[in-house]
């Protein structure tokens, strides 16, 4: 016995030893795994099935070229039917039984701040690659898409000089269209404008007769919607039979439900909207991405703003693990603290801001002509998600994990 | 002449509303209020309608023809799905439930698969008029027009055509009936073919004013089985009135309060009724004047 005990004692701390070196070794020769949580059916199937198809061609682009780091990608995908709930679910899935080591995953603001506090108590770390009202201050997550000091503080002051001060705002009314519609105010009145009329519409509803009667009895020059979902929609055809006849300004439209290609013309004529990257954009970059795009899904109806964040966001991704030779969370965001993770792609250069961790961009203005072919009035360059970091949002310091508005800003320090 | 806008645009957007519960509570107050039926496909059939109108219209069918077009393809598909599934459900409500909302399900899901998450419209014909500086929709006009001639016509075919008093017949007593020598199976699938029939001219009437995406049943579903609810078994007693009712609180509500509290007034007034009056409008008017 005395003679044993030693022997198996050492056994035993060599075999730990032995394990705890063997897991992450084992790990580090694995594919690395991505769960992709994106609406395939359901309400907003029709902007969010195409991001899926960036994000299968940005993987098989990779592996392609050896993985990431060696090691390839492989990828985890849910529907999450346009479903809040079934976000939830599954990002508990990716996480606790998948154990993927990135997420990509949202659609509506809604959806994200279902998943989000899900990210958080597992520590994951999440790729959100949509346009937002902003302010998401989170450690365990990277945002892509574009963000209201982006596209409103430079499409809400041209509308204002070309067409009038005049501004009515119709909005979703759920967080993300509540929130725009606050940084659509302060910019019409920071600008010297008046807000003639503002108007939240529930999700789901398709007929909007009295508000286009609330809309013609203003004064208004032009109209902000921010309308989400394929039944909201239905406005545009509504307005233009009415022939309300006034400009229109968004965020969310063309760029992401491509509703110029679906709807006859010129239901959606006379519409601006500041989007990073659509399909449209007339440089070599983007280009060679649509070709490559639908070299891969020939049936592919639109490449909206969201695929080419995708898209960015998984090369980014890669950048960052390369350049940390981990996927381990800390040193990924180690990484992006040094504060110049770029990438030259579909639209041009961006670059990811280390204190609030999201991208800058190039903002296209979109307008749709009379027989809805796009044409670029204006664009902004390397515009830069500026708005947290200079209310005092500084992930590299701390991490509240919280989302901020303009009336209620981080506490001052 | 300020004072004639505002009334005209009043009555636009009761009649805009009570268009829109009318055509498309029609097919669920066959389906449901009449046979009994808990349709959870009702907006299924009503999406049909609207493929098939769009699909039509795009393959150079004049529009009238299309929606038409439209309504006959749903009520086919309803004649189909009565034969093959909800005959077997008639003494069966909760089942029926089940089974029509799995067939709402598979309908979605596969026009998903098939045709994709979206579908060009037709866009909205006829353009807008001018009433005292504003425009409306002339297409929206015609809808509410339609909606009187669908009730008229759902009048005279059940009141004084023998297909509508052996149909009512059959659902009413249908051991009687079939006594007399009625084939109620066929008058159930004809009943029923026509509900779904029904939602198919909502789809199609409805079609060049919406976005084409497989969910779009769902926006009307609400709507029509708040009015069949609060109207109760009879259409005209119950459903038509309880359209005007219900228009008149939504239009209100949503001009001075904004769309969430005409949303919320239809939901609250649904759930007055059920508590107030069980047999829904249609109930209390033939017990008061029996």
């Amino acid at each position: 016995m005395t003679r044993n005990r030693p022997t198996f004692v050492s056994l035993m701390a060599g075999a730990a030893l032995a394990l705890f070196a063997a897991a992450p070794a084992f790990a580090q020769d694995g594919p690395i795994k991505i769960g992709v949580l994106e609406d395939q059916s359901g309400d907003f199937a029709a902007a969010t099935t195409v991001k899926v198809h960036a994000i299968q061609l940005a993987a098989k682009e990779i592996n392609d070229a050896g993985g990431i780091d060696g090691r390839p990608v492989e990828l985890v995908i849910y529907d999450t039917q346009s479903d809040n709930r079934r976000y939830q679910e599954f990002m508990r899935r990716v996480l606790q039984s998948d154990k993927v080591d990135v997420v990509f995953a949202g659609f509506s603001s809604a959806s994200r701040e279902a998943y989000r506090p899900i990210v958080n108590q597992f520590d994951g770390l999440a790729f959100y690659n949509n346009q937002y009202e902003g302010g998401v201050c989170d450690n365990n997550m990277i945002v892509t898409g574009a963000v209201p000091e982006q596209q409103f503080s430079t499409l809400i002051p041209w509308m204002m000089e070309e067409y009038g001060p005049n501004v009515y705002t119709l909005a979703a009314d759920y967080n993300f269209g509540q929130i725009s519609a606050e940084w659509v105010r302060q910019i019409v009145e920071e600008n010297g404008g008046t807000m003639v009329g503002e108007e939240f519409i529930p999700l789901g509803v398709s007929q909007f007769g009295q508000t286009i009667q609330n809309i013609q009895a203003t004064e208004a020059d032009f109209v902000v919607t921010l309308l989400v979902g394929a039944a909201q929609a239905s406005y545009y055809e509504q307005a233009s039979s009415a022939n309300v006849g006034l400009p229109m300004a968004s965020s969310v439209n063309v760029g992401q439900g491509y509703e110029h290609k679906r709807f006859t013309p010129p239901s959606l004529a006379n519409m601006y909207v500041t989007t990073n990257y659509i399909e449209e954009i007339d440089t070599p970059a983007s280009k060679d991405f649509v070709e490559r795009f639908h070299a891969m899904f020939p049936d592919e109806p639109y490449i909206n703003q969201e695929a080419a964040n995708s898209y960015i966001a998984m090369n980014l991704y890669k950048q960052m693990v390369e350049r940390a030779g981990t996927t381990d969370h800390d040193a990924v965001r180690a990484v992006l603290a040094e504060g110049d993770v770029c990438f030259d792609g579909p639209s041009g250069n961006v670059c990811l801001d280390p204190k609030s961790q999201h991208m800058s961009h190039t903002i296209y203005l979109a307008k749709v002509n009379d027989d809805h072919s796009i044409s670029f009035p204006k664009v902004w360059e390397d515009i830069k998600p500026y708005w947290l970091g200079d209310v005092g949002c500084d992930l590299t310091k701390n991490d509240p994990s919280a989302q901020y508005t303009p009336s209620s800003p981080p506490p001052a320090q | 002449m300020a004072l004639f806008q505002s009334v005209f645009a009043m009555l636009y957007q009761f009649g805009d509303t009570f268009a829109f519960l009318v055509i498309s509570c029609a097919g669920l107050a066959v389906i449901f209020g009449m046979m009994g039926v808990i349709n959870l496909a009702h907006g299924e059939f009503i999406m049909c309608g609207a493929y098939v109108t769009v699909s039509a219209a795009r393959a150079g069918l004049p529009l009238p023809l299309a929606i038409l077009t439209g309504a006959l393809v749903a009520g086919a598909v309803g004649m189909v799905v009565e034969r093959l599934v909800i005959r077997h459900l008639y003494q069966r409500p909760l089942d029926s439930i089940i089974a029509t909302w799995g067939i709402s399900l598979i309908a979605t899901q596969g026009v998903l698969i098939v045709l994709g998450s979206t579908m060009q419209g037709v866009g909205t014909p006829l353009g807008s008029i001018d009433v005292g500086g504003r425009s409306y929709s002339l297409y929206r006009l015609i809808l509410m027009a339609c909606a009187l001639g669908l009730l008229g016509g759902l009048y005279l075919l059940f009141y004084h055509s023998r297909f509508g008093v052996i149909a009512r017949a059959t659902i009413q007593k249908p051991q009687m009936a079939h006594a007399l020598g009625v084939n109620t199976g066929r008058m159930y699938g004809l009943t029923f073919g026509l509900g779904a029939a029904l939602a198919g001219l909502a789809g199609g009437l409805y079609a060049p004013t919406m976005t084409m995406v497989p969910t779009m049943g769902a926006t009307f579903i609400v709507e029509s089985f708040v009015t069949v609810v609060v109207g109760g078994a009879d259409i005209f007693l119950g459903a038509a009135p309880a359209a005007a009712i219900l228009a008149l609180i939504k239009a209100g509500l949503t001009a001075w309060y904004g769309q969430l509290f005409g949303q919320i007034g239809l939901l609250v007034t649904v759930i007055l009724v059920i508590r107030i009056l069980p047999g829904g409008l249609s109930g209390w008017l033939k017990g008061t004047t029996r």
